[in-house]
């Protein structure tokens, strides 16, 4: 199993799978009339080939470190983070792709973590939301978050700097477009967006 | 109490600014100038926690880990109806990390009718919980749970629940639900035959006026139409719930909640507890627009299950479930029923309304229609339906939404059968000096003289521009108290229980108290969201704002006052003679004598000095004595949207947002939040909607892929607008903005729909599908 998760497999392990049915309605015994809800629910996985059983130990690097973590072959990357690493900055809110409150780098990449199988990051170097500043300096997308009132509840904030950042490492020169382009998989409820807008262009403009 | 009299600033800087001598209280202190003179109230001062939010630091209650900490889960019901005949939990409980398992059994107050389960009522109804080493583990074994059901039938759909052989959802009359998030409005559930309850047709401003009648017979003109709204939910980033470690000598609660204090009186009720040994904790929170006023059943299962094991216990519910059972905005049917005179004057109004909070009530359509515009005969019957659904909960501006939909369409179709401009006509008949300005500095740079006749914009896609209007009331919580203390070595620290939902309540006490002192808003540190400091208000009903901040500068200037006697005894003179400016206090007939701040307290007996204050009545006084304060927060919304006659595919361009709320406290914190109910009110408009399905009773959409809300790409240019305006009520005059924030918004764009296509859409979300039907391009 180890050899597995340190490895470079490519091997994918659908997470919809592992946690298929563990909602919280598939637990009556209940037959309704149209049968569309008519099963009986038992916890089952998917059939195929035995990865791992239980909690296994990997290595993983997390914002230049290495860490050792122990997961479940269901465990998220997002759930790796914030349970077992106590990296909390990253947030879980869909749970199944659809906010980006979990947007993690993978080698400088961003993707959900919450749809990231932990034991699929491998050697893969994982930045969060903590590895963006450097000690107390902030970057200076969250120096401009925080000029331009980008965040109000702020449970979003993380994922929002972090596709940010990306796209400014990218792209020295945003237009509104593509700051809009970059966060639009970002789901703020509060409504920060005309401001995250703002900040993000403003910071372009300090960092040239 | 002892009095003295004091010059406020009174009126509108720019428009009709003057000074007002009122009667204060002697502890109170002297009146603030306009904003414009001061140092940290009313500027853009950055929110004291954004660092925190931007690295990721912050820790809400659903980041909470204390040491043991089990996880729990729900099982809820999946059926939206019927009773539990059996619940079998042996084999959840042999599932390894398993420590707890409660079943929710009845309550005395329920009455012992049947078995000891509560009768299901709605699908996604708790009714068990399991406490386990891990949430994989909870959910495998709320999983293993088996349950019987005993089927009824049911009803989901707001006017089939009407029909008189509809299933009833509860058989008994129902109290009105305690909700912080709308203050005063009644609902009352003991009236009403079937699923029907109410009418409600009276509000604190008063019953039916006048005689309908006589004001239908008196009026030229007259619009009558129906308007219908959906049921939206809330849909926080955070959700609900709680990390409750109950131990011998306290309960400690961390919640995700708008009012710590309330939380603990819940609890300490629920237990039959000490108030004083139930601790409720909210230090960040990641949002909750009204729904998060209450311990839920979250709280008392949390508790129970911590009692039950030991052990702290971590509760958060899932995505789907806060969709299903942690509120929503009740949907509404109005019919509205308007005269007017040919000059604009309006003869009468005449509304009624039904709406669904599911299981719950709270379905009205608000006060808008009573007090927005003069008219002297009025009535209005506002119904709640019960149906079998998820409960409904108070959303940013309760029913002051749903009632803005109807009457600011109306009243923009009474101005085109008048001939009349939309604002000409509102400038007739709203006697708002502070929507008068609004109306004429937002129609300025919104450019409303460019707007063009209903329907004649050519080409596929037409552009269109409405306007709407929005009334909410100046509540106060009187319960309101802040500690303010400064310790000897000059740092300032203000406590208590008051929560900052991410409207910026931290920075906003800071920035108060800071200005009180001389100091910067960065030298005040803020400890709130905790109930062992003074009880403050709930985070509802935009009641915060003039609620807590009188009494932090009360605090402050207590505080300084006390400072300022140990230091005129060293100096032989009097308090009265010094002043605390930029850092220092300074002798102001001598301004040679002076010490810094942080110095000042070096020689002091004890080391601090702690003042807790709260705040007295509003120095004109109430419109009602339990803090209904006189005045209105109101607002005026341009939009400008396209409309696309081929695929129905609305986009809103532009909006300007004009709003008031007394002397604003912070420039960006108070855009951010016009900024986001203005985003709601789009979603609101055009997006979100919850889809049930009546075959199952289920919540079709109870997610974030297919509950559609505005992202980045959909959001317009948003310009606000704040209007100072002093009214001379309290030591800060300030007020919140949350509400009406949210009250105009989606019917500005109902307006400008139907500027653009020339026909009217009574009914919202305002899909494609909505448009291409009134264009006559695709039938039922
Ligand atoms: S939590 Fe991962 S995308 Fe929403
Ligand atoms: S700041 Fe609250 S969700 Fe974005």
């Amino acid at each position: 199993m180890k050899k597995l998760a340190s490895g470079k497999s490519k091997k994918s392990i659908s997470r919809r799978g592992f946690i298929r049915g563990a909602g919280l309605t598939t637990a009556g015994t209940v037959v309704l009339n149209s049968g569309v809800l008519a099963f009986e629910h038992k916890e089952s996985y998917p059939k195929g080939d035995l990865i791992a059983e239980g909690a296994v130990e990997i290595k993983m690097k997390v914002n230049g470190l290495s860490r050792t973590l122990s997961v479940e072959p269901r465990t998220t990357l997002a759930d790796a983070l914030r349970d077992q690493l106590d990296m909390t900055g990253t947030k879980i809110v869909c749970d199944r792709g659809s906010c980006s409150a979990c947007t993690v780098y993978l080698d400088g990449k961003p993707i959900n973590s919450c749809m990231t199988m932990a034991l699929d990051v491998g050697q893969q170097e994982v930045t969060t939301i903590e590895g963006i500043s450097s000690g107390e300096k902030l970057h200076p997308v969250q120096e401009a978050f925080i000029e331009h009132d980008a965040t109000q509840c702020g449970y979003c904030t993380p994922g929002m700097v972090m596709s940010c950042v990306h796209l400014l490492k990218h792209n020295s020169n945003p237009t509104l477009d593509d700051v809009k382009h970059a966060t639009r998989g970002n789901l703020c409820r509060c409504g920060t967006y005309p401001h995250v807008f703002k900040a993000t262009l403003s910071a372009a403009e300090k960092m040239k | 109490m002892e009095k003295r009299k004091e010059i406020f600033p009174f009126g509108i800087p720019g428009h009709n600014l003057s000074e007002i001598e009122r009667e204060i209280p002697n502890d109170e202190p002297p009146a603030w100038p306009v904003n414009d003179q001061l140092k940290e109230v009313g500027k853009r001062v950055n929110r004291i926690d954004a660092r925190a939010k931007v690295t990721g630091e912050a820790k809400y209650t659903s980041d909470m880990k204390l040491s043991g900490m089990l996880y729990a889960k729900f099982l809820r019901s999946n059926i939206p109806h019927g009773s539990i005949t059996s619940i079998d939990t042996s084999e959840a409980e042999k599932v390894p990390g398993v420590h707890g398992i409660h079943i929710i059994t009845k309550n005395k107050e329920d009455g012992m009718v049947g078995n000891e389960y509560p009768e299901i009522k709605y699908v996604g109804q708790p009714i068990a919980g399991v406490a386990a080493e891990s949430l994989s583990i909870a959910k495998d074994a709320v999983a293993m749970i088996k349950i019987e059901y005993d089927p009824k039938s049911f009803v989901i759909d707001l006017e089939e629940a009407m029909l008189p052989d509809a299933p009833l959802v509860f058989k008994e009359p129902i109290q009105r639900q305690e909700d912080g998030g709308d203050v005063g409005v009644v609902h009352d559930g003991s009236k009403g035959q079937g699923n029907l309850r109410g009418p409600t047709t009276s509000s604190f401003y008063g019953g039916p006026r006048g005689d309908l009648e006589k004001g239908f017979a008196e009026a030229d003109v007259m619009v009558e139409n129906t308007y219908r709204t959906q049921v939206h939910t809330h849909m926080p980033l955070e959700t609900h719930g709680v990390v409750i470690d109950w131990k011998p000598e306290e309960m400690l609660v961390y919640a995700s909640t708008q009012n710590t204090a309330g939380v603990r009186n819940e609890l300490a009720n629920y237990f039959e507890l000490p108030k004083s040994q139930v601790r409720v904790i909210c230090d960040f929170m990641g949002g909750g627009f009204g729904a998060k006023h209450s311990a839920g059943s979250f709280g008392p299962m949390a508790a129970i299950l911590s009692k039950k094991t030991k052990r702290p216990v971590w509760l958060m519910i899932d995505r789907k479930e806060e969709h299903l059972a942690e509120g929503n905005r009740p949907s509404s049917i109005q019919t509205l029923k308007i005269g007017a005179k040919r000059d604009g004057t309006l003869t009468a109004i005449q509304q009624k309304s039904h709406g669904t909070a599911g299981v719950a009530l709270g379905a009205g359509v608000g006060r808008i229609a009573q007090i927005l515009y003069d008219c002297p005969n009025f009535k209005t019957e506002q119904y709640d339906v019960l149906t079998h659904a998820g409960p409904g909960a108070a959303w940013r501006a309760p029913g002051n939404v749903q009632g803005a939909f109807g009457v600011e369409q109306a009243i923009d179709e009474l101005a085109e059968k008048l001939k009349m401009d939309p604002l000409a006509l509102r400038d007739k008949i709203d006697k708002s000096e502070v929507r008068k300005v609004e109306r004429s500095r937002g129609a300025e740079l919104f450019g409303w003289s460019n707007r063009k006749p209903a329907g004649s914009a050519s080409g596929i896609i037409k552009k269109g521009m409405g306007v709407a209007q929005s009334c909410w009331p100046r509540f106060v919580t009187l319960n309101s108290s802040i500690e303010v203390r400064i310790l000897n070595d000059g740092s300032v620290e203000v406590r208590g229980s008051v929560q900052d939902i991410g409207t910026g309540t931290k920075t906003i006490l800071a920035q108060v108290v800071a200005e009180e002192l001389g100091l910067k808003t960065t030298d005040i540190t803020v400890r709130i969201g905790d109930t062992l400091f003074p009880d403050g208000p709930g985070s509802g009903g935009s009641v915060v704002t003039q609620s807590i901040t009188p009494p932090a500068r009360n605090a402050a200037y207590e505080a300084k006052m006390k400072l300022f006697n140990q230091i005129a005894t060293k100096w032989e003179t009097e308090a009265s003679k010094l002043e605390a400016v930029d850092g220092f206090i300074i002798h102001k007939d001598d301004r040679s004598k002076k010490i810094p701040f942080k110095e000042a307290l070096r020689g002091m007996r004890t080391s601090q000095i702690s003042v807790t204050a709260s705040r007295s009545n509003d120095y004109g006084g109430f419109q009602q004595p339990w803090g209904l304060a006189y005045g209105d927060l109101g607002s005026v919304q341009f939009a400008e949207v396209s409309v696309n006659t081929n695929t129905g595919f609305v986009k809103v361009d532009r909006v300007v947002a004009a709003h008031s709320c007394g002397r604003p406290l912070n420039m960006s914190q108070l855009e951010s939040q016009v900024n986001g109910g203005v985003i709601q009110g789009i979603s609101y408009a055009l997006y979100e909607n919850r889809v049930m399905d009546k075959g199952t009773g289920h919540f079709m959409n109870a997610n974030v892929d297919q509950y559609k809300v505005p992202y980045s790409m959909e959001i317009p240019e948003i310009e606000v607008i704040i209007v100072e305006e002093y009214g001379a009520l309290s030591s800060t005059d300030a007020y919140g903005i949350g509400e009406p924030a949210n009250i105009a918004t989606a019917v500005a764009i109902a307006n400008a729909v139907y500027n653009a296509i020339g026909v009217r859409i009574y009914e919202i979300p305002i899909t494609p599908a909505s448009i291409l039907k009134a264009l006559n391009k695709i039938y039922e």
